[in-house]
């Protein structure tokens, strides 16, 4: 009941839509795809000829990616993404959610499977006729970037890894792409984290329904999301403990996503959990502003881009990562003004959406080329692996350079 | 001077005489309607767009509840195409008397409303921004009415079977030969000419105007004493069914999902004059109040547009008493041969709404009764042009339609999604120029932005249809704003308030709407 109460009031943002078009002017999709009619027009305009229990007509709004930028240029307040996330909910439960949608929004089910003979399902993701094969039959475009199984989890390097007790204490979420792709991002948050002087507590978790959110599986997402919420909230009973993620769109997702697009905002755990997140570098840029952050950097004579995802300017704290390697000697940094790299999530993934996804993403690619850098800095891990396959350059998390200029790499 | 004949002349093209045009036709007489204004100007387009069950008369006015309940069952097969089935609740709220429901339901009973009794739990399910503190809720069969797409298909209809319908032609004089009406002298306002019609029977189906007209025929003590209300529109569904309040009737308590708008209604208050539009600021806070009522945070949202409508309330001052209590809402029919003694003449006023068809029907017996004819009515059986499928109207239609057609064509009205081939089949269809009379077709200019985003787009395409001069077009576009502003003002504050700043800026700061160069003196 309260659900639905939560959803009246998210439709009810529509009421400050003055048509302005800022929105439109800043979609990245509509902007490079005729088939999305645009967030005016799918949001607020769209919204009020939808009820809830009449079949949903307007199948235009599942080419909306979900990016989220709409909702942060609304100078009024409208909630047009979030309001575009309920339509694609309705239209996929009338509809019917097709078998990919199933498959690729359970990283952890993927990442279970494919971590144990990683080399085999590494060979087959890269496997030209069985791609073709899986676009023809489940509908995953043949070129969309695949991330390539890391062959070992994470969470068993953390288990067997035992972080100095110490007065401050972060509990750390890393999500699905550290936990099955990129386990070494984890080990670098941790060692950072550890150089600043935190214990890091890394719990028992899953996935936080994110991609089940986005293709519209409303009814797994809250499950999701509730159980993450759960097994990390058991960790908050130190009042100064926090909960700290660098995959920022997951992040984000625990801060206010599955709150408000979920109509979650009622459960108290996950309002308990959302109170305590942080980014990762919004976290050790607020250190820094207090002093707190060791600055014991070692040049780094690079030159990097750096990307902000759409998700990470979700969270309304700037572009922490800006300032934190602004803090590295030597390193220069160029920073990227094209809005999205395409992908949002699964997005880019999905036959009929490749194109569109990069076609968005061709004015970041552009922009990287032509800064001359080698190597891209981004916030999320989606946008990674998209940035990588559209520019062939190679793509880490901000996290990484901390992690070198603190000379960890070298133990 | 131009003269027609005809067998029936109806004046007013609201509901009721655009229904007894539709009757008169389906029996084979010869139909003229006339109207000072367009179609469904006046009471009729100003209404909530309440279909009734009945619910709301069921304690207070039995025989208007059994009315309600039959009309309503009709019209849904009839006009199909012009009802969208929403269903209706009435709700206890903390505000009401706890024993009315009780009392309610038995009424219902009795007077054969449809009414189940439902869990609160099951009624916050259906409509969460209901108030939580309900503590009854009953199901019956409300709907809401697009009047106006009701109104021109029974003009269409009349018109198929070779009724003449001229909007924009006004009474100036109702014609007696002796005892017997023969017609009316009208002026056709837009071409400036004056007509003369001569028929066998007129009909005065001209509403709360009915005792002006009965006057020209010389017949006293037509008394309609029009009872005005404000409705107001908020920007979007806040429910999807049609709320009532379950308690004696009373102001402030029937909110209607219609289109893309819910409506607040509404008020009663006497006036002298049917053409008075006045709203007070202390009706529309009552209003707001009352809507607080049934969802919580209603002043919180958003106010789209304010507008008052008359109520036809009767009096026969030539019946026995001229107590306030002969002041009734069910219809008047008065064959003014038996009245007063003159032939050829029928008035039928008061009524609501929902009873439209019956009042229409009983005014073309009464027709066919001067006639000599014996031909029964048939618009209980035969639907509306347009609603021949039965199936009902659905609020996702028009996206529907455009989601179909996204690449192909420009949108003038984003707001109402009205496509550019859609406005340009209006302006060739009605011949009109007049961006009212195109708004009541598409609803044009009637969404969030009243006319920001389209009025200008339309205005353009409009003059480049031709048969308008620059400086009129010009003029149009401010008329136009200047109508729109008038249901604004009130109702001016939170995001209307912002949308009008915003329009101002596009007007006033983008198109110097001030300094058109081909402005009107």
């Amino acid at each position: 009941m309260s659900d639905l109460f939560e959803i009246e009031l998210l439709r009810g943002t529509l009421d400050h839509c003055v048509k302005c078009t800022i929105c439109e002017t800043a979609c990245p999709v509509s902007n490079a795809s005729p088939l999305f009619p645009g967030p005016k027009y799918a949001g607020p305009q769209s919204e009020r000829y939808r009820v809830s229990d009449e079949a949903a007509v307007d199948a235009s709004v599942d080419y909306c990616s979900g990016c989220g930028i709409c909702s942060q240029v609304c100078p009024q307040g409208v909630k047009i993404a979030e309001i575009n996330a309920q339509a694609r909910h309705r239209l996929k439960r009338q509809r019917g959610i097709p078998l990919r949608d199933r498959i690729i929004t359970r990283p952890t089910w993927l990442g279970r499977a494919g971590t144990p003979v990683a080399p085999l399902a590494n060979w087959t993701l890269g496997f030209r006729p069985l791609r073709v094969l899986a676009e023809r039959t489940l509908g995953v475009h043949r070129d969309a970037p695949a991330p390539r199984f890391a062959g070992r989890r994470f969470s068993r390097w953390a288990r067997a890894h035992t972080s100095p007790a110490a007065p401050r204490k972060v509990i750390y979420f890393h999500g699905c792409g550290t936990e099955y792709y990129e386990p070494w991002e984890g080990e670098r948050v941790v060692a950072v984290l550890e150089h600043n002087g935190f214990e890091v507590v890394v719990p028992e978790q899953d996935c936080c329904g994110l991609p089940l959110q986005s293709s519209g599986l409303f009814e797994d997402a809250r499950r999701s999301v509730r159980r993450l919420a759960h097994s990390l909230a058991s960790q908050l009973a130190d009042e100064r403990t926090i909960i700290v993620g660098n995959a920022t769109s997951c992040t984000l997702m625990l801060k206010r996503e599955a709150r408000e697009i979920l109509g979650l905002e009622d459960d108290p755990e996950l309002r308990r959990v959302a109170e305590r997140t942080y980014d990762i570098c919004e976290l050790l840029l607020e250190l820094h502003q207090r002093g707190e952050l060791r600055t014991d950097f070692r040049p780094i004579p690079e030159r990097i881009a750096y990307h902000a995802p759409c998700q990470q300017q979700g969270h309304w704290i700037g572009k922490p990562a800006l300032e934190l390697l602004s803090l590295i000697p030597e390193l220069e940094v160029r920073e990227m003004h094209a809005r999205c790299c395409g992908i949002a999530g699964t997005y880019g993934l999905k036959a009929e959406k490749y194109e569109i996804a990069m076609a968005v993403g061709r004015s970041l690619f552009e922009q990287v080329e032509a800064s001359g850098a080698a190597e891209v800095a981004c916030d999320s891990e989606t946008c990674r692996w998209q940035i990588t396959h559209g520019t062939h350059l190679p793509s880490v998390h901000p996290i990484d350079y901390l992690y070198r200029a603190y000379g960890l790499d070298h133990g | 001077m131009l003269s027609l004949t005809t067998e029936v002349l109806v004046i007013g093209g609201g509901a009721t005489g655009a229904g007894v045009a539709w009757d008169a036709s389906l029996r084979g007489l010869g139909v003229i309607l006339v109207d000072r204004l367009d179609l469904a100007e006046g009471t009729s387009g100003r209404f909530h767009g309440l279909l009734h069950s009945g619910g709301r008369y069921v304690v207070k006015d039995a025989p208007a509840a059994r009315e309600c309940i039959a009309e309503n069952r009709i019209l849904r097969r009839v006009a199909a195409d012009c009802i969208e089935d929403t269903g209706g609740l009435f709700v206890t709220t903390p505000w009401d008397d706890p024993a009315y429901a009780d009392r309610f339901a038995a009424a219902c009973r009795e007077t054969g409303v449809d009414c189940e009794e439902i869990t609160v739990a099951q009624a916050r399910r259906d409509e969460p921004r209901l108030h939580p503190e309900i503590s009854r809720a009953f199901r019956v069969p409300d709907a809401n009415m697009d009047i106006w797409k009701t109104v021109w298909a029974m003009a269409h209809g009349a018109q198929q079977c070779g009724a003449r319908i001229l909007p924009y032609h006004e009474v100036t004089a109702i014609r007696r030969d002796g005892d017997r009406v023969t017609g009316a002298r009208v002026r056709d306002v837009r071409a400036g000419e004056d007509l003369t019609i001569e028929a066998q029977v007129t009909v005065n189906a001209s509403g709360a105007w009915a005792g002006q007209i009965a006057a020209m025929a010389g017949i006293d003590g037509v008394r309609v004493f029009p009872g005005r209300g404000i409705m107001i529109a908020m920007n979007h569904r806040l429910v999807n069914t049609v709320i009532n309040r379950c308690q004696m009737p009373t102001d402030g308590d029937i909110l209607v999902p219609i289109r893309t708008v819910s409506v607040i209604g509404t008020t009663d208050v006497h006036t002298d004059d049917p053409d008075d539009h006045t709203v007070l600021e202390s009706e529309v806070d009552r209003m707001l109040d009352d809507g607080e009522k049934l969802v919580p945070g209603f002043r919180q949202a958003r106010a789209l547009r304010v507008w008052t409508g008359v109520r036809p309330l009767f009096e026969d001052a030539k019946a026995a008493g001229t107590d306030t209590r002969d002041v009734t809402r069910a219809h008047a029919l008065l064959d003014h041969r038996q009245r007063d003694g003159v032939e050829g003449f029928v008035t039928i006023t008061g009524g609501k709404v929902t009873t439209f068809r019956l009042m229409a029907e009983e005014t073309v017996d009464a027709v066919c009764d001067l006639l000599g004819r014996d031909t029964p009515g048939s618009t209980a059986e035969q639907p509306l042009p347009g609603s021949e499928s039965g199936a009902n109207y659905r609020l996702g239609e028009r996206l529907a339609r455009k989601d179909e057609r996204l690449r192909q064509e420009q949108t003038i009205c984003e707001c109402e999604l009205v496509p550019r081939s859609r406005l340009e089949h209006a302006l060739a269809e009605t011949g009109s120029r007049n961006l009212d009379d195109i708004r009541r077709r598409l609803r044009l200019g009637m969404g969030p932005c009243q006319g920001g985003f389209c009025i200008y787009r339309t205005v353009g395409i409009m003059h480049a249809a031709g048969g308008i001069d620059a400086a009129s077009a010009d003029a149009s576009l401010l008329d136009f704003l200047q109508e729109r502003w008038k249901g604004v003002w009130p109702i001016l504050y939170g995001d209307q308030l912002r949308q009008m700043r915003f329009d101002e800026w596009v007007f006033q700061g983008v198109l110097d709407v001030g300094h058109l160069p081909e402005a009107p003196a």
